[in-house]
C-alpha cells in the first residue's frame, strides 16, 4: 500500500517531470504488476462477473440462458431451504470457530516453551494443514464410520456404545466440525505462535513480579497483546467457515437428511445436480454479501479490542 | 491454510473436469485421421464395471462393418454420469453419442440437446424396434433416441438360507405379507432377511403395488392412504429384517456384498446384477417381485442419443442404430446377461432362457407384464432427492411416515410449480 503511494507523492515534489518519463514509470508500474493482475482478472473479475450475469438468468448448462432479472434472488430469499443452508452454516461456524481458536492457542502456549523435541510437534500440527481436504475427510469419514470406525471401537471398549456420527442428522455437523478444527488447528497455533513471540518477555516478568498469578498474567498481558493475531485468525477462520464445503462434500454430501446441507454444497447441488446455475449464482452472491458484511463489522469492532500495543 | 485446500480440492475438480474435456477436444480435432477415419466418441454409464468387455465386442462389430468410423468408448459411474455429460454440453465438448435413461431424457430432448434421429441418416426403417420402446424416446413427435436396452428389477434370493432355515421358497404369488414373514424367519446373527432401498425409485413402484398413484393432474397424490402403506412397508424393514442406515456406515455396495457373501436372504434389486453374481457359492434364484393389491414391477429404459451439435451425424445415426438394434448388440446383451434388448424380434430375446442361473429366467419376461414407470417431471433430481430424503426421515424415526409423505407431497407439488 504505502510503496504505491509514494511515487505520486514523488511527482508533487517534481511538477515538471517529463511527460515521457511519466510514461516510463507507468509502464513499469504496469509490467509489476502485470503477474498478479492477470490471473486476478482472468480467474476472479471476470468469474464473478460472469456470475453476476449468470444469476440473472434461468440456466440449466444445456439450454441457452433466459432473462429472469431478480427471480432468482426473490426466489432464493423467499425459500426455506436458503434460511436452512445459511443456519447449517451458522452452526458450523458456532462450533468450529470457538473449538479451532481455543485448541490452536493452547497447542500454541505449549509449544511456545523450551521443550525437547518442539519442532518436531510444531511440525506434527501443522501437516494436516497442507494436506489435502479431500485426503483429510476421506480419513475422518472412516475414523467416524459408526459401525467399523475406530472411535467407534474405542467408546466400546469403556463399556458405551458410540453415537451415528456423520449418519446421524444430530451428529453430522459435530462430526464435520470435529474434522474442520482438527485439520485447521495447526493454521492458527502457527499464527498464534507467532504472536506470542511478538510479546516482550519483559511485560510478564514484571507482572511476576508485581505478585500476578498465571491466570492474570495470561489475561491482562497475554491475551490483550495477543489480539492483532486473534483478530486475524478470527476474520479468516470466519471467512473460511463461511466457504465450508470439501469437507461437508465429502464427508456427508450436505446429508443425513440434509442436516449438513451448508451453503456452498447448497450452490454445487443446484449448479451441478439440479440444472439450476443462475439460482447457484445468486446464491453465491447472497453468501459473498454476508461475508462482506460480517467482515466490515469486524473491522469497526475491531478498534474496541485489538491492541496494537 | 484451509484456504490454500480449498483451492487444492477446485483445481482436483477443474482437472477432473478438464480430462473428460480434454478427452473432448482430443477427439475433436476434426481432420479425418490416417485413411479417412471419422471419430466418434460414445459415452456411457450402463457398460462400466462389468460390461466394458461386451461393449467393446459390439463397438468391434461396427468398426468392421464400417471401417471409415472409429468409436471411441467414454464410461462414468451412474453417480457422476449426468454431472458430466451436462458439463460437457455446456463446455461445447459433447459427445458425439451418449446414453440417455428415460428419466432424464425428456430433459436432453426440451433442452435441444439431442439430434433428430429419425431424419439424420435417411433411413427410417424401425421394424426392428419393439414398438412402446421406440415411443418412450419420441418427443414431440421426433425421434430424439433409439432404445437400447431395458432392464427389470425382479426379487433375487439365496436358496441355501431359505432351505437352512425350513422356509418355503418364494413363489410368483406371494404378496408383501409372504414376504415379511419369511423375512422375519430368515433374519438372525449376521444374516438379513431382506434388503430394499427407502429411496424414490422402491417408493413409486411399491406405491402402484399397493394401487396407488404418485400423481395425477399435475398434482401429487402419493400421500393418499396407499402412499401410507406403501412407505411403511419399505420404512418397516429398516432395522428389523434390514440393516439401518448407520449399520450400512455409507460403504460402497453394501447390498451387492452382502448378498454375495451369503448374508442376505432376499434382495429387490436389478437384472443388470446377474453377470455379477456368476461365481458365487451358493445356489440363487429370481421371482417377480411380490405385490400388493396388485403387481408391479419397475422397468428401467436406456438409449442411444446423439448430439445436436455432432459433426457426424450420419455416422451417430449409423452407431446409435447399430448399438441399438444389430443381432451383434442383441446377441452380445444376452449372452452377457447385460439388459435386455428392446428388439421385436421374439426368437432372440428367447435366447435369454437358455442360461441356466438364474433357474427362473422367465420372471424376467413375467415381470413386463405389469410394470411401474417412474413419474418424470422436469425438476426430475430435485423430485426424486426431496421424496428420498423424507423417506429417509421416517425409516430413522425422526418423523411419522404420515409427516414425512405430507411434507414430500408438499415439496413435489412446489416442484411441480
Amino acid at each position: 500500500m504505502t510503496l504505491t503511494e509514494t511515487p505520486p507523492a514523488a511527482s508533487v515534489k517534481q511538477p515538471i517531470r517529463p511527460p515521457r518519463k511519466r510514461l516510463r514509470y507507468a509502464l513499469t508500474v504496469a509490467v509489476f504488476l502485470l503477474p498478479s493482475a492477470v490471473p486476478l482478472l482472468l480467474f476472479t473479475l471476470i468469474p464473478m462477473a460472469g456470475s453476476l450475469w449468470t444469476s440473472l438468468h434461468e440456466w440449466n448448462l444445456i439450454t441457452p440462458m433466459k432473462w429472469v432479472g431478480l427471480d432468482n434472488y426473490a426466489d432464493l430469499l423467499s425459500s426455506e431451504e436458503t434460511r436452512a443452508a445459511f443456519g447449517h452454516t451458522l452452526y458450523f461456524i458456532a462450533g468450529y470457530l470457538p473449538l479451532v481458536y481455543a485448541g490452536g492457542l493452547g497447542l500454541a502456549m505449549l509449544l511456545n516453551r523450551a521443550m525437547k523435541g518442539r519442532d518436531l510437534f510444531r511440525a506434527i500440527y501443522f501437516l494436516p494443514v497442507v494436506t489435502s481436504w479431500v485426503v483429510v475427510a476421506l480419513l475422518w469419514k472412516w475414523l467416524l464410520n459408526p459401525a467399523s470406525g475406530i472411535v467407534n471401537w474405542a467408546i466400546g471398549l469403556v463399556g458405551l456404545e458410540g453415537p451415528g456420527w456423520w449418519t446421524d442428522p444430530d451428529w453430522a455437523m459435530p462430526s464435520i466440525i470435529l474434522a474442520s478444527a482438527w485439520k485447521d488447528l495447526g493454521f492458527v497455533m502457527i499464527i498464534l505462535l507467532a504472536g506470542l513471540q511478538a510479546i516482550p518477555n519483559e511485560y510478564l516478568e514484571a507482572a511476576r513480579v508485581d505478585g500476578a498469578n498465571a491466570w492474570q498474567r495470561f489475561r491482562r498481558i497475554t491475551l490483550p497483546l495477543l489480539s492483532p493475531s486473534t483478530f486475524f485468525v478470527v476474520v479468516i477462520s470466519l471467512i473460511n467457515g463461511f466457504q465450508v464445503f470439501d469437507q461437508v462434500h465429502v464427508m456427508t454430501g450436505g446429508g443425513p437428511a440434509g442436516a449438513t446441507q451448508v451453503v456452498v454444497e447448497q450452490v454445487y447441488n443446484l449448479t451441478f445436480k439440479y440444472g439450476r446455475a443462475g439460482a447457484a449464482s445468486a446464491l453465491s452472491w447472497l453468501l459473498f454479501a454476508v461475508v462482506l458484511v460480517v467482515t466490515l463489522i469486524q473491522v469497526r469492532g475491531q478498534r474496541r479490542w485489538v491492541n496494537y500495543g | 491454510m484451509a484456504g490454500s485446500a480449498r483451492v487444492a480440492a477446485a483445481t482436483l475438480i477443474t482437472a477432473l473436469l478438464a480430462t473428460a474435456c480434454s478427452q473432448g477436444s482430443a477427439t475433436r480435432t476434426e481432420e479425418p485421421a490416417a485413411g479417412g477415419k471419422v471419430t466418434l466418441r460414445y459415452f456411457t454409464f450402463s457398460a462400466a464395471p462389468d460390461h466394458v468387455k461386451d461393449l467393446d465386442t459390439i463397438v468391434a462389430a461396427f468398426e468392421k462393418e464400417n471401417p471409415t468410423v472409429d468409436v471411441q468408448v467414454e464410461t462414468a459411474p451412474y453417480d457422476q454420469y449426468f454431472t458430466k455429460l451436462q458439463t460437457s454440453i455446456a463446455g461445447q465438448t459433447a459427445p458425439d453419442t451418449f446414453e440417455l435413461n428415460y428419466e432424464n431424457f425428456v430433459t436432453y430432448a426440451t433442452a435441444g440437446s439431442l439430434l433428430d434421429l429419425g431424419t439424420a441418416g435417411g433411413d427410417t426403417d424401425t421394424s426392428g424396434y419393439a414398438t412402446e420402446s421406440l415411443n418412450a424416446f419420441k418427443h414431440d413427435g421426433k425421434q430424439f433416441a433409439l432404445p437400447a436396452s431395458f432392464s427389470t428389477v425382479v426379487l433375487l434370493y439365496n436358496k441355501d438360507l431359505f432351505e437352512k432355515a425350513g422356509v418355503p421358497l418364494p413363489t410368483a404369488d406371494w404378496t408383501w405379507e409372504d414376504e415379511q414373514a419369511a423375512a422375519e424367519k430368515l433374519t438372525s446373527e449376521g444374516v438379513y432377511g431382506d434388503f430394499q432401498p427407502v429411496t424414490f425409485f422402491e417408493f413409486y413402484k411399491a406405491l402402484k403395488q399397493a394401487g396407488g398413484e404418485f400423481m395425477s393432474g399435475g398434482k401429487s397424490t402419493f400421500d393418499s392412504p396407499q402412499g401410507v402403506k406403501a412407505a411403511k412397508w419399505l420404512v418397516g424393514k429398516v432395522g428389523k429384517t434390514m440393516p439401518t442406515e448407520a449399520e450400512i456406515g455409507g460403504t460402497a455396495d453394501f447390498d451387492t456384498n452382502l448378498f454375495k457373501s451369503g448374508k442376505l436372504a432376499m434382495w429387490h434389486n436389478g437384472i443388470w446384477q446377474f453377470a455379477g453374481l456368476k461365481d458365487v457359492p451358493f445356489t440363487w434364484d429370481v421371482v417377480v417381485e411380490p405385490g400388493d393389491s396388485q403387481k408391479a414391477s419397475a422397468v428401467f429404459h436406456n438409449s442411444v442419443a446423439a448430439s445436436a451439435t455432432t459433426k457426424h451425424p450420419r455416422e451417430a445415426y449409423t452407431w446409435a442404430k447399430f448399438l441399438s438394434s444389430s443381432d451383434v448388440a442383441a446377441t452380445t446383451r444376452i449372452a452377457s446377461s447385460w439388459e435386455l434388448p428392446p428388439v421385436s424380434d421374439q426368437a432372440v430375446l428367447q435366447g435369454y432362457l437358455k442360461d441356466p442361473v438364474p433357474a427362473n429366467r422367465q420372471a424376467v419376461f413375467d415381470s413386463l407384464n405389469s410394470i411401474a414407470l417412474p413419474p418424470v417431471i422436469a425438476r426430475q433430481q430435485e423430485m426424486q432427492d426431496a421424496v428420498t430424503q423424507e423417506l429417509t426421515e421416517a425409516a430413522a424415526g425422526r418423523k411419522s411416515v404420515e409427516e414425512a409423505l405430507t411434507e414430500a407431497a408438499s415439496k413435489v407439488d412446489a416442484l411441480l410449480g
